[in-house]
């Protein structure tokens, strides 16, 4: 008798399928795996301050989910097309630490997108005047903005968001002597003028879900961030999937609403 | 967007673009299909000063072999910024953090609308060279991949088209140029599935109200029909015409 092995695409191919059959009876209930309604997050607490090695940190956690962001201070050339504004740079790691999905090596396309979606979301926003990181000519502060995932049981992404801006409201703005840096010395909080919160959503069958675990983004249709200041959307990205202009409009109202309810947190 | 440090800069006076164009008017849009020899479909756009070349090879071998799934062809894509592409200084070659991340969300648009069933095993490969840039390279890159997949004759549910809109010097408009998007408020690249109209591709940055969201999408969806009706008398043409098709020329 021929013994057939299931190849591994097969096996997560079947898997997949019976997961997401589960799901959607479950959401056919009208709730989540976990309880949820479909527009609610996780329990979110974030810890400003995680570090004292940064110029600014904090830890966001949603649900099981956490990400320490960091920001730290150095002196750097300005771009060539903006001579009097300081440097942003925005970097991701999704450590091997954090998930079995994650492998080590080069950052792949989803850390890259990942930085990207938080860096466009602070630099939209304005949350930090970059002019005010101007030293003199040929020489600016830059802003570097690290995002670690540490643990990811799903939405990597609004925990990044989230750490971001509280690493912000925590930072310090660092006292510049001639052309160098003082470490450890401050002249004052470095006061972000908005503060960007994102809203990811997936969509499972028919069901917009806020805040996936990682089990609803396994099994999602389509995948789609929007990022909101008090007043404005600031950033969207859409990941996988397709959907329609109405699904987006709502959405967008759901983000505003979770936005403010998620900032008075900070 | 860096809005605030150059809102001074005038883009729309009395009414008119720098080009001289209105809000709603496209800059001017040329798909040539067919243009490569080797490539199983292809097809070159001219939109404004962008110049961008779309080669399409496959269903072929999947490589690494690994990778291949016994259910469905993989689409994948590789998006490239020629180093000599924009006014500016000469830049570095190769894949960059920006690159692979258009790379990533424009193979997600093409996975929606190729019937991948249909090839399992084997992948299916979009490359798309940009040659020169003027603002806009992701949606032109799109609406010449759907062109080139088209003249491939790789089944799709759908075509698509691809147009930025955004908000510079306080006005909506469509299709951003490159100065109305490095100085511009925000920056809204939209992609519409031509017949159901599902929003296949949207990122956005800078800052827009619910309202202005509601406009940017209207206004894309207006431009879209437009920018079909191009792929699609390209494609028509090119089977029509015989011989030779010319481009960068």
């Amino acid at each position: 008798m021929k013994v057939v092995m299931m190849s591994d695409e097969l096996k997560d191919m079947v898997m997949s399928r019976i997961r997401k059959d589960v799901m959607l009876g479950t959401l056919a209930k009208g709730t989540r795996n976990d309880g949820r309604q479909m527009d609610a997050f996780r329990p979110i607490s974030v810890q400003k301050g995680a570090l004292t090695s940064a110029d600014g940190s904090a830890l966001a956690c949603i649900g099981g989910t956490k990400v320490l962001a960091s920001v730290k201070f150095d002196v750097a050339t300005p771009f060539a097309d903006r001579p009097n504004e300081g440097v942003l740079i925005s970097n991701a790691e999704l450590l091997p630490t954090a998930s079995p999905s994650f492998e080590p090596g080069p950052p792949d396309e989803n850390s890259i997108e990942f930085a990207r979606i938080v860096d466009r979301a602070v630099r939209s926003a304005e949350c930090v005047d970059l002019k005010s990181l101007f030293i003199k000519e040929g020489k600016v502060i830059s802003l570097f903005l690290d995002l670690y995932v540490l643990d990811h049981t799903g939405n990597f992404i609004d925990a990044g968001t989230l750490a971001a801006s509280a690493a912000l409201s925590d930072a310090k703005f660092p006292k510049v002597e001639g052309e160098k840096i003082i470490r450890g010395q401050y002249v004052g909080p470095l006061k972000p003028r908005a503060l960007p919160i994102s809203t990811t959503f997936v969509k499972v069958g028919k069901t917009w879900l806020v805040d996936p675990t990682r089990e609803e983004e396994l099994v999602q249709d389509c995948r789609i961030t929007i990022a909101t200041t008090e007043s404005h959307v600031c950033t969207i990205q859409k990941g996988k999937g397709s959907l329609t202009k109405q699904e987006l409009l709502d959405n967008i109202d759901i983000a505003f609403k979770r936005g403010s309810e998620i900032r008075a947190m900070l | 967007m860096m809005s605030s440090s150059i809102s001074e800069v005038r883009l729309v006076v009395d009414g008119k673009r720098l080009d001289g164009r209105t809000a709603e008017d496209l800059r001017q849009l040329r798909i040539e299909t067919g243009v490569l020899h080797e490539a199983d479909g292809s097809a070159f756009v001219e939109w404004g000063g962008n110049k961008i070349i779309c080669g399409v090879y496959g269903p072929r071998e999947c490589i690494p072999r690994f990778e291949a799934s016994p259910y469905r062809a993989l689409v994948k894509c590789r998006y490239m910024m020629s180093p000599f592409a924009s006014l500016e200084e000469h830049s570095r070659s190769g894949p960059s953090r920006r690159s692979t991340e258009l790379s990533k969300v424009i193979r997600e648009v093409f996975e929606n609308l190729v019937i991948a069933e249909k090839f399992p095993n084997t992948q299916i490969d979009i490359y798309i060279d940009v040659l020169q840039a003027e603002g806009g390279t992701r949606t032109a890159s799109i609406t010449a991949a759907a062109v080139a997949l088209a003249n491939a004759g790789i089944p799709m549910k759908d075509m698509v088209a691809a147009v930025a809109v955004g908000k510079a010097d306080g006005h909506m408009l469509v299709d951003l140029g490159k100065a109305e998007d490095n100085f511009g408020q925000s920056d809204t690249p939209v992609a519409f599935a031509s017949r159901s109209k599902d929003i296949l591709l949207i990122q956005m940055d800078g800052m827009l109200t619910r309202e202005e969201m509601v406009q940017a999408l209207d206004m894309a969806e207006r431009a879209e029909a437009k920018i079909h009706a191009v792929q699609a008398d390209s494609l028509k043409r090119h089977y029509e015409e015989a011989g030779e098709k010319k481009f960068l020329m």
